[in-house]
C-alpha cells in the first residue's frame, strides 16, 4: 500500500460511510460529488502514461459524476421544496455497522474470486463493496432523490469494477456506460417530479397507494 | 525500563496542562476572543490545592477515594506508553488492554463518586459518560487490534515503538485511519466538543462535567488534572501512530511528541471553533463511524 491509486480507493470507501452517515440530503448529494472526482482521478492514477482513453475516461467522468449529475440532484432538491433529512428505513448507526460487514464482506470474498491479474489487489473489493453499499442506500432509504444517489453509487461501484479491466474495455463502451446513467438519472428526474406532483412528497413508500 | 522512558514520563507529567489551555485558546483566536492564557490550568490547579475541601453529609468514603483512584489509574496507563519512541516504563503481553482497562477503571471510579452524592443530576452525568465509554471503547480496541496486525506484537511498546517503525512505510493509509478514529475517540474522552462541551455549564447539556460538580478544592484539581493527562496520554497514541519515533533517538522522538501533542491540542481547538455540539443521540452514530474506520483498517491489515 505504497501509491496513489491505493489511497484514492480507500477515500472511495470513506465516502462511502460517509453517505450512509449523513442525515442530509444536500451533503449526501456532496459525498456522491467527490466519489466522482476520486474516480475520475483513479483511472490517471492507475494508469500514468497518459494515453488518450484514459484521459478521455477521466475527463468523461468529472463531467457527469462530479459536475452533471450532482448539480441536476441539488436542483431537484431546490425546486421540489423538499425537507432535507434523509429518512431513512433504518437507523444511521446501524447502516454504518451493515455498511462495515458488507466492506469486510467484500474484502473477504474477492481474493477467491477467479479474475486475471489486475493493477492493483484494492479494485476488485472496493468496487464490491461500493455496488453493495449503493445497494444497501438504494433499499433503506425511503426518498426517491436519495434512492438516486444510490443508484449512482451501485454505478461507481461498476465502474471501479470496469477500471479493473481498463485494457480489455474499449472507450466505447465507457461512454456508453456514462452516457447509460445520465439517461438513468435523467429519466429519474422526470419521474421524480411526477411523483412530486402527484402526492406533493417524494416518499417512495406512497407509490403503493396509486390506484387507477 | 530506561532513564530516557522516565524522563519523556516526567516532561509529559508536566506539560499535560497545557493542552487544555491550548486548545482554548484556539477557540478563544478563532472566534476573536484574546482567551485565557494557555497557562490558565496551573493557576487553577494551584489555587484550587490551597483551598479546603466541603464534603456532602450523603457522601462516604467512596467519594473522597474517587478523584485519587482517578489520577492513580492515569499515571499507571501512561506508564505503559512508550513515550520516547522505544521503549515504556513498565511492559508486558497484552499490557494495551491493562491500559484500556486502567482508563476504564478510572472512569469506574468517577462514576462511582457521582452517584455517591445522591443527586439524580449527577446520576444522569454518570449514566450519560458509562453510556459514551460503552461506544469510545470498542473503537480503541479495534485500533489497538489494527496495531496488533500491523506489527504482530501484542505489547504496546512494540505497537507503537520499533516494530511499528520498521512496518510503518507499507502501512500508512490503515496507520491514517487509525490515527482518525483514535482522534475522534480523544475528543469523546476528554469531553470535547461534538461530544461534549467543557465550557458549558447548563444542565442538560452536560456530561463529564455534571460528575465533577460536588468534587472541591484538592479534589477537583486532581480530577482536572487527570483529565489533562489522559488528553496527553490518548494524543501520545495518535502522534506515535502517525510519527514512526523509534528510529529518530529518544532526544528527538520526545521533541517530537510534545510538538506533535501541542498540534494536536491546536487541532482539537479548530475543531471546537468550527462544529456544534452534537445531539445527544447522534453522539453514539460518531463513536461507531470512528470504529468503522478503525474497523475498516483492520480489514485493510487482514488482506
Amino acid at each position: 500500500m505504497h501509491s496513489f491509486h491505493e489511497l484514492l480507493m480507500l477515500l472511495v470507501v470513506l465516502t462511502n460511510f460517509w453517505i450512509l452517515g449523513t442525515t442530509r440530503l444536500s451533503a449526501a448529494i456532496r459525498a456522491v460529488a467527490i466519489q466522482g472526482a476520486l474516480l475520475a482521478a483513479l483511472p490517471l492514477a492507475l494508469d500514468p502514461g497518459l494515453s488518450p482513453h484514459v484521459l478521455g475516461l477521466a475527463v468523461g467522468t468529472l463531467v457527469v459524476k462530479t459536475i452533471l449529475l450532482p448539480m441536476f440532484l441539488l436542483r431537484a432538491i431546490r425546486e421540489a421544496a423538499i425537507r432535507r433529512e434523509i429518512e431513512p428505513l433504518i437507523g444511521y448507526t446501524a447502516s454504518i455497522l451493515l455498511g462495515a460487514a458488507i466492506v469486510a464482506l467484500a474484502f473477504s470474498v474477492a481474493p477467491r474470486l477467479p479474475l486475471p491479474e489486475m493493477e492493483s489487489t484494492l479494485l476488485v473489493p472496493v468496487a464490491l463493496s461500493t455496488a453493495m453499499i449503493g445497494l444497501l442506500v438504494l433499499t433503506t432509504r425511503s426518498k426517491a432523490v436519495t434512492q438516486v444517489t444510490g443508484y449512482l453509487i451501485f454505478e461507481n461501484g461498476i465502474y471501479v469494477f470496469g477500471l479493473s479491466q481498463m485494457e480489455r474495455v474499449p472507450f466505447l463502451v465507457e461512454v456508453g456506460v456514462l452516457l447509460d446513467i445520465f439517461v438513468g438519472v435523467f429519466v429519474m428526474g422526470i419521474v421524480l417530479f411526477h411523483i412530486n406532483r402527484e402526492f406533493d412528497s417524494l416518499d417512495s413508500a406512497r407509490l403503493t397507494e396509486l390506484h387507477d | 525500563m530506561s532513564v530516557s522512558s522516565l524522563l519523556s514520563l516526567l516532561v509529559l507529567l508536566a506539560l499535560a496542562p497545557v493542552l487544555p489551555g491550548i486548545a482554548n485558546r484556539v477557540k478563544s483566536a478563532l472566534t476573536g476572543r484574546r482567551g485565557a492564557p494557555i497557562l490558565q490550568l496551573y493557576f487553577d490547579l494551584a489555587k484550587l490545592w490551597r483551598r479546603g475541601v466541603v464534603y456532602s453529609r450523603t457522601t462516604t468514603v467512596i467519594f473522597r477515594l474517587a478523584p485519587v483512584a482517578l489520577v492513580a489509574t492515569t499515571l499507571l496507563a501512561a506508564w505503559l506508553v512508550p513515550l520516547d519512541g522505544t521503549t515504556s516504563l513498565v511492559t508486558f503481553p497484552g499490557d494495551l488492554v491493562a491500559f484500556a482497562g486502567l482508563l476504564a477503571l478510572g472512569r469506574f471510579a468517577l462514576v462511582l463518586g457521582a452517584l455517591d452524592t445522591g443527586s439524580s443530576f449527577e446520576g444522569m452525568g454518570a449514566s450519560r459518560e458509562v453510556t459514551l465509554a460503552s461506544f469510545a471503547e470498542p473503537g480503541l480496541f479495534l485500533c489497538f487490534t489494527a496495531l496488533v496486525l500491523a506489527t504482530g506484537d501484542l505489547h504496546l511498546e512494540g505497537m507503537l515503538g520499533r516494530p511499528l517503525a520498521a512496518v510503518w512505510p507499507a502501512v500508512v493509509p490503515s496507520l491514517l485511519l487509525v490515527a482518525t478514529s483514535l482522534f475522534i475517540i480523544t475528543l469523546a474522552e476528554t469531553s470535547r466538543v461534538p461530544v461534549d462541551d467543557p465550557l458549558t455549564h447548563l444542565e442538560l447539556t452536560m456530561i463529564h462535567e455534571v460528575m465533577v460538580l460536588d468534587h472541591s478544592g484538592p479534589d477537583l484539581a486532581l480530577i482536572l488534572y487527570a483529565a489533562a493527562l489522559k488528553m496527553a496520554l490518548l494524543g501520545s497514541l495518535i502522534v506515535s501512530v502517525l510519527v514512526p519515533r523509534a528510529t529518530l533517538g529518544a532526544p528527538v522522538a520526545l521533541g517530537v511528541l510534545v510538538g506533535g501533542l501541542l498540534l494536536v491540542a491546536t487541532v482539537i481547538g479548530v475543531v471546537e471553533s468550527v462544529m456544534a455540539r452534537l445531539r445527544m443521540n447522534r453522539i453514539p452514530q460518531l463513536l461507531v463511524a470512528a470504529a468503522a474506520l478503525a474497523g475498516f483498517a483492520v480489514i485493510l491489515l487482514l488482506r
